[in-house]
């Protein structure tokens, strides 16, 4: 970015609409949405490009840099749209990619099915290699088997090949040597390899990682292609650069080699911004809380940095339970995903209780009040009977007798109780909910859940955060501005980075030095390779992580490690940190046991600290005036009373505005309750904070 | 904040409580040392009020633990009752009678204080890889031969862990680090569900946990009483044949239906044997419900008053309600049988039909090597406990699963971490062709996994695997499942129950259990067959033939 193209461009494609966000020169950005054209998904990104530019009366010259975040991988994956791959095996192996976990991820369903296997058997082929825990080759690779694998690749048309030999992660030969020869045979083919998608121990995540990146991989890499030379005809010609699910930037050419690790970029997106929102105010300790049509993400902010872990699963085909889709070991911002959004359908169970989602109506036929033939109660319809959405905001027509009508129906008959107790019911249920995933993934990480600032973005969001922010006992609740476009805003904010990671298990009471200081030096290697691509001489900084356990446990923690040339000294070190992250999560250290380290990773990231803008303070004014009042349930009262609603454009800094009340905006609503203030800060956000707290 | 209207707080409180027992489990997954509970689920977690009564509890891979824990916890509570128990108090067991069914399972109870009085209990249990002994197997004649013992005590008084019992567990078992660090993580989830508990009766304002346990039970009881009704009333008859250690077990019940509940009644079946595959009550107490649960009430939790209206009897003495000093340390592989036996019984009761049987056992070979077992051997010891599945039976509507537990709820076992925790080499691990019975809906496929030393050494396998004379039977019409094979690679069969020597060089191979066809095959749908051929699940041409008339024929 110089003077002569001073502007930046993001763009995030989601399931519905594609959004970009211009950044000018004084870091104020303007925004368009448009629906995804999901044919040519890259016509609306063009589209969409070129209005913003009209709109601020730029030249495609002047745009410095364009950074770009997908659900196409995603989408592909869970519809099953990828490419006709094959996966190359272990001989006697053939099966691992569908034996999978061998578990049924619900007790008492026996109607559960299991995810179903990106490649089917047959293309699953058994290549004759074998290597053991140590590297040791036991079994040369049998070239004549990759001969008959590629008869069955011709047979069958296949576009792309998965490779996932037993042990690649601690030697990597046979596999290396597999794309090779199949390379000299079928030079056309794209060849994914285990050992460099996700080079890490437990062979069925690793080969369903691989697995899903071939997939994806011809459609991603033309994809991409595509839009980068679509975007040069258009004189587009800066750096283009892809937002991956860890959070941190990268080029075109990795990209296109591991589209997997472009799946959850959006959701990146909004960490991204929460997190530097947690900077900018100085605050510790957030919640990011992300409510939609369908699901619910949270994600906590810790020392102003979301955590990235190595563990993820896409396409949970049943009520968004673990196990019930495809594991993958990629980096990704570490969040808690929940069957709870404005959709979430509302039902009475068995002991009398009312239950909300995870089943969702979706945006077809959506929610009752839609009036497209929705006939179950959701979130949505609770809200618009309780007064907390200002329909002339909505993009459509709302029909609130249909709500009161399919909860009626639905709920007050059932358990005999007014519409409004019920409509109250479901957004409680639906909120403690959302309540009990935040706290159990604290738990999981041994972090406090109370006393954060929650940030709320996404459609549903403003409408229930200030009474999830009540059940977590929140600092405050902030709306960002710009909430509707928050992944894309995030982008903007975000650095390239590049995660390396090996397996080598090490017990720290022989811990060989050399071997790991060999190790970090390859990985550097590897990581600067492609960083210096997306951030060619910028100022790096490497953070190194070791995944570590007790001798003879099977979950590991990541602990941080220092950058250095480790002597055989240092193990005393590295379990002095392991054991105080240890204590600090379960309470207790184990003295007599000894700690292993499983693998080792590496990142680099551009150094640099990119910022929201802030806004001056001004002389103060008067409160505005209400747009008009809207009926609305106060909680506390129980019962329906007239309260103002503003418009959010028109709230100064130096308003406060005390609840009950609605602030609209484009897309959403937030409720205000009794008992809280609200005001907007330097950044822009609303900030709701309970009176007297 | 709010005063919330009467039901819906209680509503709250009890999702509450439920979402505190998994965060117990799964603090308790994370911290373990023990293989079977980290990789395989083998763990349960409950909250219990000062009555003893179960309010919630944790979903988890182990339905053997449902009624047995709800049941040890009351034991517990007889030996020390709620009031002389005092702050920091942990009270622990690994008796098969009055705990989860054999020793390798210790349950800690860990009492919650609301300022200074008692109000309740939580539970926990894990599998402790090794409790000494003769190891976890089925070759054990009396209890007293399977590992040490311990009663109902205190793990720690007033805070302070006692030592006496700690080194006394050290010294008898074969990993003392792991035994001990498990104990550790018991008493660290209780810990962690205790503080939840107690913030949570701050915010609604409780004193004690009575009037929401009223409340849980009464809903529950009656949720699954409706079910009940809406079931023909009368009795039905299953009964099963299967492997045992040396002869054969008959397994016979009678499933009885009345408005009042249901009851499930084990007499004539085999009694006793004298290996370690006996089943105490309360663990055939809790599969035989599981088997029921299926198929009524599966969407109602766990707890007291849902698990009331299923009673279940055995004859003192029978297998499945075998009396102290019975051996009982491979107890699973006779109570992981008893839902389809119960399934069977039910067949014509419940409207959609019930599933075929499966290979319904747990294969989980147990191999151990190195210096301190093999003669010669200079190697270091190891013990490796793996598990793996069969196909579960074809259901109603659709194909079985392959390779899927059931009723275990447990994880297969990682082909890396099997060889990175020994030195055990896996040369094959993938479907067993054909295994599934044929029908209108298919039964799941078994495996076939082959086993060898990475250095050609002896080691030993402790087996524990049943149906292999037995195979899992088809339903209406469907043919059987192909029964468990184990023997040496081009060699002989080998006994499906207790310890054997592999010799170097020597390669074990494991073919487990398909699970049984449901509906007549003629029936099944062309595609599928067409699908089944591709992938090379079934057999195809003269020879798959041959065996459906054979099979014709022995019917």
């Amino acid at each position: 970015m110089n003077k002569n193209n001073p502007l930046r461009l993001a763009v995030d494609i989601g399931g519905t609409f594609t959004d970009v966000v211009l950044e000018k020169p004084d870091k104020e950005t303007i925004s368009h949405k448009l629906l995804t054209n999901h044919d040519n998904p890259e016509d609306s990104v063009l589209l969409g490009i070129e209005l913003l530019l009209d709109k601020g009366g730029h030249v495609p010259e002047e745009v410095g840099v364009i950074i770009h975040g997908t659900t196409l991988a995603t989408n592909a994956l869970i519809e099953r749209r990828g490419a006709r791959t094959a996966f190359l095996t272990t001989r006697g192996h053939r099966d691992t990619l569908e034996i999978a976990h061998e578990e049924r991820f619900e007790q008492y369903d026996i109607d559960i099915e299991r995810a179903k296997p990106l490649v089917p058997r047959h293309l699953r082929i058994p290549i004759e290699e074998r290597i053991d825990r140590d590297g040791n080759v036991l079994i040369p690779l049998n070239p004549s088997s990759i001969i008959d694998a590629i008869k069955t690749i011709d047979t069958y048309k296949i576009e792309s090949v998965a490779v996932g030999y037993l042990h690649s992660y601690v030697n990597p030969s046979q596999e290396e040597m597999t794309r090779k020869l199949l390379t000299s045979y079928r030079p056309e083919l794209t060849v994914s390899l285990s050992s460099e998608v996700a080079p890490e121990i437990r062979e069925y995540e690793r080969f369903s990682t691989t697995a899903c990146n071939a997939y994806v991989r011809p459609l991603i890499s033309t994809y991409l292609n595509k839009m980068h030379e679509d975007l040069q005809k258009k004189g587009l010609t800066c750096p283009f650069l892809l937002m991956t699910s860890g959070g941190g930037l990268t080029t075109l050419e990795t990209a296109s080699k591991f589209p997997i690790r472009l799946v959850e970029s959006g959701p990146a997106g909004g960490a991204i911004l929460a997190s530097k929102i947690a900077k900018q105010l100085s605050q510790d300790s957030i919640l990011s809380f992300d409510m939609g049509g369908t699901t619910a993400k949270l994600c906590l902010i810790d020392r102003g940095k979301p955590r990235i872990s190595r563990q993820f699963e896409i396409d949970r085909s049943y009520r968004f339970k673990k196990g019930s889709g495809l594991p993958l070991k990629i980096p990704v911002v570490e969040m808690v995903e929940i069957g709870a959004g404005g959709g979430s359908i509302a039902r009475v169970d068995k002991m009398n209780r009312i239950k909300v989602g995870p089943e969702s109506a979706g945006s077809d036929p959506g929610p009752s009040c839609y009036d497209l033939g929705g006939k179950n109660p959701a979130v949505t319809d609770a809200d618009l009977l309780l007064g907390k959405i200002v329909s002339s905001k909505f993009p459509f027509d709302l029909s609130i007798k249909n709500s009161e009508n399919s909860i009626a129906k639905n709920i007050c008959e059932k358990l005999n109780i007014s519409e409004v107790d019920a409509a109250y019911g479901i957004t409680e249920v639906v909120d403690e909910n959302m309540a009990n995933a935040a706290r159990a993934h604290a738990t999981e990480y041994g972090l406090d859940i109370s006393l954060r600032d929650l940030v709320a973005f996404g459609g549903s969001a403003p409408m229930h955060a200030a009474r999830l922010g009540e059940k977590l006992n929140a600092k405050r609740i902030l709306i960002p501005k710009n909430a509707a476009v928050g992944s894309a805003l995030g982008f903007l904010l975000a650095s390239s980075s590049y995660e390396v990671v090996r397996s080598r298990r090490m017990n720290l009471e022989n811990f060989d030095s050399d071997e790991i200081n060999k190790v970090y030096k390859d990985m550097r290697k590897e990581a600067f390779s492609i960083i210096d691509q997306a951030a060619p001489g910028a100022k790096l900084r490497e953070t190194r992580q070791a995944s570590m356990r007790y001798c003879g446990q099977g979950h590991e923690l990541n602990i941080t490690i220092p950058n250095k040339i480790l002597t055989r000294e240092n193990s005393k070190e590295l379990r002095n940190l392991f054991e105080s992250e240890y204590m600090k999560l379960y309470g207790y250290g184990i003295e007599r046991v000894n700690i292993e380290v499983l693998s080792w990773s590496l990142t680099l990231m551009e150094d640099i600290d990119l910022l929201l803008p802030e806004y001056k303070a001004r002389e103060k004014t008067s409160l505005p005036e209400p747009s008009f009042h809207q009926r609305f349930f106060d909680i506390d009262n129980k019962e329906f009373i007239d309260i103002p609603v503003y418009e959010r454009e028109l709230i100064d800094p130096s308003n406060i505005i005390e609840g009950p009340a609605l602030v609209t905006e484009k897309q959403t609503t937030t409720v205000l309750p009794t008992g809280f203030n609200l005001h907007v800060d330097k950044l822009g956000n609303i900030v709701m904070e309970k009176k007297n707290a | 904040m709010p005063e919330l209207p009467f039901s819906l707080k209680n509503q709250i409180i009890w999702d509450r409580l439920i979402a505190i027992v998994e965060d117990q489990a799964q603090a308790l997954v994370r911290t373990a040392f023990s293989t079977t509970v980290r990789e395989a689920g083998d763990l349960s977690a409950g909250l219990f009020d000062s009555k003893g009564r179960m309010l919630a509890q944790a979903i988890t891979g182990t339905p053997g633990h449902v009624n047995a824990m709800a049941a040890s916890v009351t034991f517990f509570l007889d030996k020390f009752p709620l009031e002389s128990l005092r702050k920091g108090d942990v009270l622990l067991t690994n008796d098969p009678w009055l705990g989860t069914g054999h020793l390798n399972d210790f349950t800690v109870v860990t009492p919650v204080f609301n300022d200074n009085t008692a109000i309740g209990v939580f539970a926990a249990t894990s599998h402790i890889a090794d409790v000494g002994g003769l190891g976890f197997g089925a070759d054990g004649k009396q209890v007293y031969e399977e590992g040490i013992n311990l009663p109902i005590g205190y793990l720690f008084e007033e805070g302070k862990i006692n030592e006496t019992l700690i080194s006394i567990l050290r010294t008898n078992v074969r990993d003392p680090d792991a035994a001990e660090g498990d104990l550790y993580s018991l008493a660290s989830c209780n810990k962690l569900a205790t503080d939840r508990l107690l913030e949570t009766m701050k915010e609604f304002s409780l004193e004690n946990l009575e009037e929401i346990a009223d409340i849980i039970i009464n809903r529950s009881e009656n949720a699954m009483l409706a079910e009940i009704r809406q079931l023909p009333e009368g009795s039905w008859k299953n009964s099963m044949r299967i492997d045992g250690y040396d002869d054969p077990i008959d397994l016979n019940c009678e499933v009885s239906i009345s408005h009042r509940g249901i009851t499930i009644d084990w007499k004539g079946t085999s009694s006793k044997k004298p290996k370690g595959i006996n089943v105490p009550l309360t663990y055939a107490q809790a599969y035989s419900s599981f088997g029921v649960r299926c198929v009524v009430g599966n969407d109602i939790p766990n707890n007291s008053g849902s698990l009331s209206p299923i009673t279940v009897n055995a004859p003192y003495g029978c297998i499945l309600n075998a009396p102290r000093p019975a051996a009982v340390s491979a107890r699973h592989t006779i109570g992981q049988m008893l839902p389809d036996v119960v399934l069977g019984a039910l067949d014509t009761v419940v409207k959609s039909g019930v599933i075929a049987e499966g290979a319904a056992c747990l294969y989980g070979p147990v191999f151990y090597g190195g210096k301190d077992f093999i003669l010669n051997s200079s190697s270091k010891s190891f013990v490796m406990n793996a598990f793996y599945t069969g196909g579960t039976g074809a259901r109603p509507e659709k194909d079985g699963l392959s390779c899927t537990a059931f009723p275990s709820g447990v994880r297969g076992t990682p082909v890396e971490i099997t060889e990175n925790t020994s030195p055990m080499l896996i040369l094959k691990k993938e479907y067993r062709t054909g295994s599934g019975g044929i029908g209108k809906y298919r039964g799941g496929l078994g495996q076939i996994i082959e086993f060898t030393h990475l250095n050609k050494e002896s080691f030993f396998v402790s087996k524990m695997f049943d149906r292999i004379k037995h195979p899992p039977r088809g339903r209406r019409g469907g043919h059987d499942g192909e029964n468990a094979k184990v023997y040496l690679k081009h060699g002989k069969p080998i006994n499906g129950m207790g310890r054997e020597l592999i010799e170097g060089g020597m390669t074990l191979v494991l073919e487990t259990a398909g699970g049984g066809g449901l509906g007549n095959p003629d029936m099944r749908d062309p595609e599928s067959v067409e699908n089944d051929k591709r992938a090379e699940l079934i057999r195809t041409g003269i020879f798959s033939r041959v065996i459906r008339v054979i099979k014709e024929l022995l019917v």
